[in-house]
């Protein structure tokens, strides 16, 4: 008897977590999307008001083509970056450690910190890179204060902080390469450029798509940025949809919109991830 | 020939990704006027930011709730990680596998969804404000019980049997032999789940308001958004140096663990 028993105590404090902290949350979220409550007062049903509010809600479609603005430019950034210094270090180089270790230190620290340093290369009087820009002789580029420019200055930022992760996810899969394609690639006279379309490239492209998958959902969790950089602006256009939930929630206190918010988007991620995954699948 | 463009093309990207922590750490001791025209090292060195921003925000004390939270959530995923682990690896049992797809089922939800509810259940819990509220959401991670359950699997069960026979509990097996065999995996996941939780802002900033009890990097986020650094750049610098340090430090010595864990699990920020 107590054998039998032991098993379900072990894995009893998953149970309690996924109950307490996932499914009740999940379903709770569920409910609280068909009422109105600012946590003090009490709740309030209020039917589909807040369905339809989302559907008119400017701020937040916004917000969402904002999302879409920066992975358009973040993962094709982010492969190319990556993958080309990752075809760097795959040489027989010295000091292969030390750059790999290079490239790798803004994945370790917080978004917080990579923000505030970054706030400042972008600044835009004495910030570094307009310095830089003036000294060859361009003008001035306000990276943060021109709407069209800030979502992108925050996809290059987010690029430089995450690329020596992909760097050594990409070495892995490059050593999965036989050597043999190489050689026998060489002795038909092939190119470098052919070499890696036709040889690297389709044996990589799991890699890629892992990349693509993982900076994707890295995407839709965009927030600590725009909320040190910008608050959302300027003219909401680094408005990110974790922003704006928090907002809903934590600045006006609209719980029940919050939760629609948030139950909206986390729809729309697991359906932009699940025809990433088949995409994936079929090949 | 080739080489040395090889070697002053990475050099040059090297740069790229070291130069802002120099510069963050250099201009965050140099004084207010020269850091808008700083580029390498300034004339002279001050604390002088450094001491302003001890003044102005409990960054001791911010820095020790840090240490406390993150420490109890790397344990307590630890411990109940390589429970649950061990259970789905080397235990028969009703229900295994349907647990086991609720663990990877858990994995694939976005954090967007839960964030509301949770924060209503910690109101409801009496947790807003306390450690509990900041450690209690994160004691278990569907990753960590994934990893201790595929590196458990490539234990042998003789030595599993064997130390039954030797009259061991469960527990005792889990914590006293499984564990001094799967340091890699310990590692591995620790080094993840402290980093994740050392960097953590968004859920402090929801569940904690008490200045006394905010995490390093909530702390340091509300002071530069708050309008309290009063646009002094070097104050900012300094408060962000002084929540990269630790990590940094930690990563001089243990690079290649921190690489290795970070690429073994796949994730990211």
């Amino acid at each position: 008897m107590r054998k039998k028993i032991i098993p379900y105590l072990l894995v009893s404090p998953y149970l309690i977590y996924f109950l307490v902290f996932m499914a009740f949350p999940v379903g709770f979220s569920f409910f609280l999307t068909f009422t109105n409550w600012n946590i003090i007062s009490p709740i309030e049903y209020a039917g589909l008001s807040n369905y339809k509010r989302l559907v008119n809600d400017a701020v937040f479609w916004k917000s969402l083509l904002n999302t879409f603005i920066f992975l358009i430019i973040h993962i094709p950034l982010q492969i190319i970056v990556s993958l080309f210094l990752a075809e760097l270090l795959n040489q027989k180089i010295r000091l292969r450690g030390f750059f790999r270790a290079a490239f790798f230190l803004p994945v370790i620290v917080s978004g917080v910190v990579v923000t505030i340093i970054w706030q400042q290369l972008y600044g835009f009087d004495s910030g570094l890179l307009n310095r830089l820009l003036i000294k060859i002789g361009f003008s001035k580029v306000g990276w943060l204060t021109d709407p069209n420019l800030a979502m992108p200055s925050i996809a290059i930022m987010a690029t430089w902080k995450n690329v020596g992760l992909y760097i050594v996810l990409f070495l892995v899969g490059l050593q999965t390469v036989p050597p043999q394609f190489y050689e026998a690639a060489e002795l038909e006279g092939a190119t470098h450029m052919q070499k890696f379309f036709k040889i690297t490239l389709p044996i990589i492209n799991p890699t890629i798509f892992m990349v693509v998958v993982l900076s994707t959902i890295g995407g839709f969790s965009l927030f600590i940025e725009p909320y040190v950089m910008t608050g959302g602006g300027p003219m909401n256009s680094t408005m990110s949809a974790v922003l704006y939930i928090y907002k809903q929630g934590f600045f006006y206190y609209h719980m029940g919109y919050a939760a629609t918010l948030g139950l909206f988007f986390a729809l729309l991620i697991l359906a932009v991830v699940i025809i990433q995954k088949k995409f994936v699948e079929r090949d | 020939m080739k080489k040395i463009f090889l070697y002053i093309f990475l050099s040059l990207a090297a740069i790229i990704f070291i130069y802002p922590f120099f510069w963050m750490v250099t201009a965050s001791l140099a004084s207010e006027k020269e850091i808008g025209s700083l580029i390498f090292l300034p004339s002279s060195f001050t604390f002088s930011s450094y001491l302003q921003l001890f003044d102005k925000i409990p960054i001791l004390r911010a820095f020790f709730n840090s240490i406390v939270v993150s420490f109890a959530i790397t344990l307590c995923v630890l411990v109940f990680g390589s429970m649950v682990g061990y259970a789905l690896s080397k235990l028969e049992f009703k229900g295994r596998n349907l647990i086991f797809y609720i663990v990877i089922f858990t994995m694939t939800l976005p954090f967007q969804i839960t964030l509301i509810p949770q924060y209503i259940l910690i109101v409801k819990f009496k947790w807003v404000d306390t450690y509990a509220g900041l450690i209690a959401p994160y004691f278990m991670n569907a990753l960590a019980i994934i990893m201790f359950r595929q590196y458990f699997k490539s234990i042998p069960q003789d030595l599993i049997d064997a130390a039954r026979i030797d009259g061991c509990g469960e527990l005792r097996i889990i914590f006293g032999i499984l564990w001094p065999n799967s340091i890699p995996a310990i590692v591995t996941v620790g080094i993840i789940t402290f980093m994740t939780s050392w960097n953590e802002v968004l859920w402090p900033l929801i569940v904690v308001r008490n200045e006394n009890l905010m995490t390093l990097p909530q702390l340091i986020t509300l002071f530069v958004v708050g309008g309290r650094a009063e646009s002094q750049l070097g104050v900012k610098l300094a408060a962000a140096t002084v929540l990269a340090l630790p990590i940094i430090i930690a990563y001089l010595f243990f690079q290649k663990y921190f690489i290795q864990s970070m690429t073994s699990s796949g994730m990211k920020e």
